[in-house]
């Protein structure tokens, strides 16, 4: 079957004005008398949440943290991106929209791409009106830094807590409408599944996760926004609770899983250092801006990196692709890392090591300079790994970090489901198959505060006016299912923990399905995964009972969900024989070790359909049609 | 104005308002006092004008009760809700750096308030060395010297007052500071001058007020007349 | 190394806590410690004991979510670091470690260690904000904002939200983390049209749930992971004075 993305028609510039127009609306009046259910409060639950409930529907907000404000859109370091041009250097919304698809190793829609370049000027307006502390110059005009795979500066950022300060905006917009009762907000609240009636989303049951209360909520239409996937790999940059619940839920429910194998590794993430580990904790990219990358050019070289002298130091980014130098793309950054690791020219303890060097910046610029540019992610490297990058250079290794891939959606953000709309890093849509730093902010920002809001109406305004209640039978029906799914989990009783299980997962996946994929590998993989989720069933082991808090529980119902998906995500990997962006198979490579596409039999995303647990998906493609950019090769030398 | 007066930061203001004003009276009280230096004339003619003032007399001390009254009643009020809310305690408690002062300030308050009873019992009231209280100098005036000479000759006496201003004093070392940052007007950059300002008058007050007992103690203030 | 672990374990709010105490053994001094008590954890679930139940996300400082009181002070001896980003190697072998919820009648203990920190939700739901409704803000250059004002707002507005100030405090007060949002609008240019306004509501409904009172012991300053000034405390109090010589003039 083939996918209709609904993409207006006409000229690319025109497309979303025109498509606005002829969005249907709603009254003010009626807008009241339609419910919303938002369920995640990142940056881009929290924007829709809030503006929706400005726009006067009501709206039902879930997350399964204690606040909403602890959403894991908070820790993104580096930036947001956005075609002000205010530093004068040749930036548009055009340069935007090419760096953003060629980025993406032209994977993405051409025409929510151009969107997105576009509405990127009035995130940082409405950012700013909501008093968030961007970095400023000396006159008081907004600062901007260059970032990963662009050759201008675009990217505002407020030290080395952008997304905490955008988060933090959209919190508050959100808060006032909780304070004047527009929204309603549930904390400590985890969906555990989407339900359907007639065909259109219509509400979520949820558990109550200081109670164990399972219940349900109905609404006119669902929102998730529940961000990406990463977690399946158990070590991520990751927050430790990010899981593929929601989305995996409303997969089962009949929602398209589009492209799962593009999965970002980034590169500046402080390197393992052992099994006990429960997270990867990432250096913002926007280090790669002072900071030099290199490795020693003899095998084993065991010398502290103050002892080798620069004629044997490899600078192998800079000797790679010289015009781009450190700032090479994610993905080129972090395939570059792993090889000269596998070269057995790593450093650290384990071999798995990258220096990133900024001796030389603090020579041109001073101590304090990068002090104040970066404080917080110095201090942060040193709390964890006892070492002082400004004495000796940072380790740093690539890790998984961000998820392309997620729900299938239209230009409107509407899932295939009719009413399901998914929203920020939960979706597919924008960022190909790699995602350039400083494009998840403005994604997910975009999608929540001037996407959704347009659109969600078009629908609401023929199909929000069947009312369903929440005591409708497919409600009792989910509630049983998940309450047995409950209680499936406590009965076991063997002897490993769901921790033990996900690492090993994980670990299977990064070997399998991480940096460099290979038809065999993902074979080996998928034959994996079933015997682990069979053992998961039969021998797990989860403490305490589904009436009160229980972590252990939490944890359990997140990683079978991930056993389950973790295979659609080697299937994926596996079927798309070529290689792009994130997604790299050894098999599909230039004879300089590039990744190959193959545009004549792989230009169009990949969205898979439910079809039971240990069954195979059925692929259904959406054709990418490329009007106004020329599918190059992706150069950055 | 109430919901100043029952907000947390309203009360706080009140109390550093109150504050300063008692701290006013102590330095003034101080001045005054330390004319026992100039002698038994200059003082028991300082007092006598002040009882002959009673329309400024009065209303100095009905305000200045008001003042002190305020101040307890606010710190009560406010350190009944800090109890509350936190109901149950650490079981292992640690201080990062509170200063001893700043965790007392309720305990220090409390001393100053019945040394506050001690000393108008004493000097005001003629309660507690009697026998002192209602002397006349020569001149007909009501001997304030010589009540203070012989009352603070007793070791024990003196010994109360030394340490109810050592109390005082360490209450003030926090509360001198404290109330700029109550009243909005401490900043990083002065705040190592308030600390210094703070714990400098507590001494200048500690200082100035035990001179008193301890000059008479050591002999250097005596009655006239009277040799070593 | 070798640990010993006094935790407070609790079943649920209604129920009574007590101290029950763990061996941790084999700790990597590289771990960070929740990871040394992910290991722990690990070993009661396979001992079928209850893990201890513990609040944390990011682990990478910044979401604000863990909250352990360690050897009574919040976030433990490294100042200026959240329990998250706190390493074994900051303790010695042998060492006692006593592990506690924060304690605040606002905070109530949901189980062991995880607290209720929705009061601080309600704090700015109250008036953090600046009333912009999406869609109508004015050009982002429009209004230059100088270092003076970004710089600090920047350091108020970096707060966690995680409560270690209430912790803290003596009082269990709350005054540094409303202060830091009422100081963060406050020194821009944007959140002056409600800045009487907010720092009036925010201070009454921290008042309503119950946080103690500030009695200028900076407690909170040395306790916060983001090292946030006492000096914005005095910032909110000379605005909430402002804003009441603005009610009675």
């Amino acid at each position: 079957m083939e996918l209709n993305g609904k993409i207006p028609p006409g000229p690319l510039a025109e497309k979303w004005d025109k498509h606005r127009f002829n969005l249907k609306l709603i009254n003010p009046a009626n807008k009241r008398k339609h419910e919303i259910i938002v369920v995640g409060t990142g940056l881009a639950g929290a924007a829709a949440a809030a503006s929706l409930a400005e726009l006067g529907y009501g709206v039902h907000s879930f997350c399964f943290q204690d606040s909403p404000r602890r959403a894991h859109s908070i820790a993104a370091q580096g930036g947001i991106n956005a075609a002000k041009n205010y530093q004068n250097d040749g930036d548009s919304v055009e340069r935007l929209f090419y760096d953003t698809i060629k980025g993406g190793d032209f994977r993405a829609r051409e025409a929510n791409v151009y969107r997105l370049a576009q509405i990127s000027t009035s995130i940082i307006d409405q950012c700013v009106a909501q008093g968030v502390p961007f970095a400023r110059e000396y006159g008081g005009s907004l600062a901007n830094r260059s970032f990963g795979g662009s050759q201008v500066s675009r990217t505002f950022y407020a030290r080395g807590q952008t997304g905490q300060q955008l988060l933090l905006g959209a919190y508050q917009a959100l808060s006032r409408q909780i304070g004047i009762g527009k929204v309603k907000m549930y904390p400590r609240t985890e969906m555990l599944d989407l339900v359907l009636v007639d065909g259109h989303a219509k509400g979520i049951v949820v558990r109550d996760l200081v109670t164990g209360k399972i219940s349900s909520y109905a609404a006119d239409a669902v929102v998730l926004a529940t961000g990406g996937y990463s977690n399946a790999y158990y070590l991520s940059t990751n927050a430790v609770g990010c899981n593929v619940t929601a989305i995996h839920r409303a997969y089962k429910k009949g929602a398209y899983f589009a492209n799962p194998c593009y999965t970002q590794i980034h590169p500046t993430c402080i390197p393992v250092s052992g099994d006990y580990q429960s997270k990867l904790t990432l250096m913002s990219e926007s280090l790669r801006n002072d900071g030099r990358i290199w490795v020693p050019l003899k095998k084993g070289d065991k010398r502290a990196p103050a002892d080798i002298p620069e004629s044997e130091r490899d600078y192998y980014l800079e000797r790679k692709y010289p015009s781009y130098g450190n700032l090479a793309p994610r993905d080129i950054a972090s395939r570059a890392a792993k090889e000269v690791c596998d070269e057995g020219r790593g450093v650290g303890e384990l071999g798995l090591g990258v220096y990133l060097d900024f001796a030389d910046a603090i020579k041109r610029v001073g101590a304090k300079v990068i002090d104040e540019r970066y404080d917080n992610l110095f201090a942060m490297y040193e709390r964890i790994t006892g070492e002082d990058p400004f004495r000796s250079p940072m380790r740093i290794y690539p890790a998984l970090h961000y998820t392309m891939g997620g729900l299938w959606v239209d230009y409107n953000l509407m899932s295939n489901i009719p009413g399901l709309y998914v929203i920020g890093e939960a979706n597919f849509s924008d960022h190909g198959a790699n995602r350039l730093g400083a494009s998840a902010l403005m994604q997910g920002l975009a999608d929540g505060y001037f996407i959704l809001p347009y659109t969600i109406g078009d629908y609401l305004a023929v199909s929000g006016k069947v009312k369903v209640k929440a005591d409708h039978a497919e409600f009792k029906k989910s509630e049983e299912d998940v309450s047995r799914r409950t209680q499936l989990f406590l009965s076991i009783k063997g002897k490993r923990t769901a921790d033990s299980f996900h690492k090993e997962l994980g670990l299977l996946l990064w070997e399998n399905c991480g940096m460099a994929r290979t038809d065999e590998g993902l074979k080996r993989a998928l034959a994996k995964i079933p015997v682990i989720r069979d053992e998961f069933w039969k021998n797990l082991n989860v403490p305490g009972e589904g009436q009160e808090m229980n972590k252990s529980l939490e944890r359990a119902g997140r990683v079978a969900d991930f056993l389950e998906f973790a295979e659609l995500l080697c299937l994926d990997a596996l079927e798309r024989k070529e290689s792009c962006g994130g997604h790299f198979r050894q098999e599909f490579q230039t004879s300089e070790g590039e990744a190959k596409r193959d545009d004549a039999n792989f230009c169009h995303v990949a969205a898979w359909e439910f079809k039971g647990v240990g069954k195979e998906p059925v692929r259904h493609q959406e054709p990418l049609v490329f009007e106004n950019v020329h599918l190059g090769e992706r150069n950055y030398k | 104005m109430s919901n100043f007066l029952k907000s947390s930061v309203g009360r706080k203001s009140v109390m550093a308002v109150t504050g300063l004003l008692l701290f006013g009276f102590v330095i003034i009280h101080m001045i005054g006092n330390l004319q026992l230096f100039l002698g038994q004339d200059a003082l028991n003619d300082y007092a006598k004008h002040l009882v002959e003032m009673p329309l400024l007399l009065w209303p100095a001390r009905v305000v200045l009760l008001a003042i002190l009254v305020t101040h307890i009643f606010v710190s009560m009020s406010l350190a009944k809700e800090n109890r509350v809310a936190r109901p149950v305690r650490y079981t292992q408690g640690a201080t990062i750096q509170a200063s001893y002062a700043s965790r007392t300030m309720v305990m220090s308050g409390i001393i100053i308030f019945l040394f506050i009873v001690y000393h108008l019992l004493h000097f005001t009231f003629g309660k507690i060395q009697p026998q002192f209280y209602d002397q006349l100098d020569a001149e007909g005036r009501k001997d304030v010297y010589g009540m203070i000479v012989y009352g603070f000759q007793n070791i024990y006496v003196s010994g109360a007052y030394v340490t109810a201003m050592a109390v005082l004093c360490f209450h003030l070392s926090h509360g001198l500071q404290s109330l700029f940052q109550s009243l909005g007007l401490r900043s990083n950059a002065l705040a190592p001058l308030l600390k210094k300002m703070a714990v400098g008058l507590s001494l200048f007050i500690f200082i100035g007020n035990t001179s008193i007992p301890l000059s008479i103690l050591l002999g250097f203030v005596r009655m006239p007349g009277v040799g070593r | 190394m070798n640990l010993k672990l006094r935790v407070w374990r609790q079943k649920d709010a209604s129920k009574a806590g007590k101290i029950e105490e763990y061996e941790a053994k084999n700790i990597n001094p590289h771990m960070s410690f929740l990871e040394m008590l992910d290991v722990v954890n690990e070993g009661l679930a396979q001992n079928g004991v209850e893990p201890i139940a513990f609040d944390s996300d990011c682990r990478e400082g910044i979401c604000g979510m863990c909250s352990l009181v360690i050897n009574g002070i919040p976030h433990g001896p490294d100042r200026g670091t959240a329990t998250c980003q706190l390493h074994m190697r900051k303790f010695k072998d042998g060492d006692t470690i006593t592990i506690e919820p924060w304690r605040a009648k606002a905070f109530p203990v949901v189980k062991d260690l995880v607290t209720d920190r929705s009061a601080f939700d309600r704090i700015i739901q109250a008036g953090g904000f600046v009333s912009v409704n999406t869609g109508c803000a004015p050009e982002a250059n429009a209004i230059p904002i100088g270092k003076h004002l970004a710089d600090p707002a920047m350091d108020a507005a970096a707060c966690i939200g995680c409560g270690a100030c209430v912790a803290a405090c003596k009082n269990a007060s709350a005054m540094l983390f409303v202060a830091a949002k009422v100081s963060h609008l406050a020194l821009l240019p944007q959140g002056q049209v409600e800045k009487a306004a907010r720092v009036q509501k925010m201070v009454a409904a921290m008042d309503r749930e119950q946080f103690g009172n500030c009695t200028n012991q900076f407690e909170c300053e040395a306790a916060c992971p983001k090292e946030i000034s006492v000096s914005f405390i005095s910032k909110m109090n000379q605005e909430y004075l402002k804003a009441f010589k603005g009610d009675i003039l």
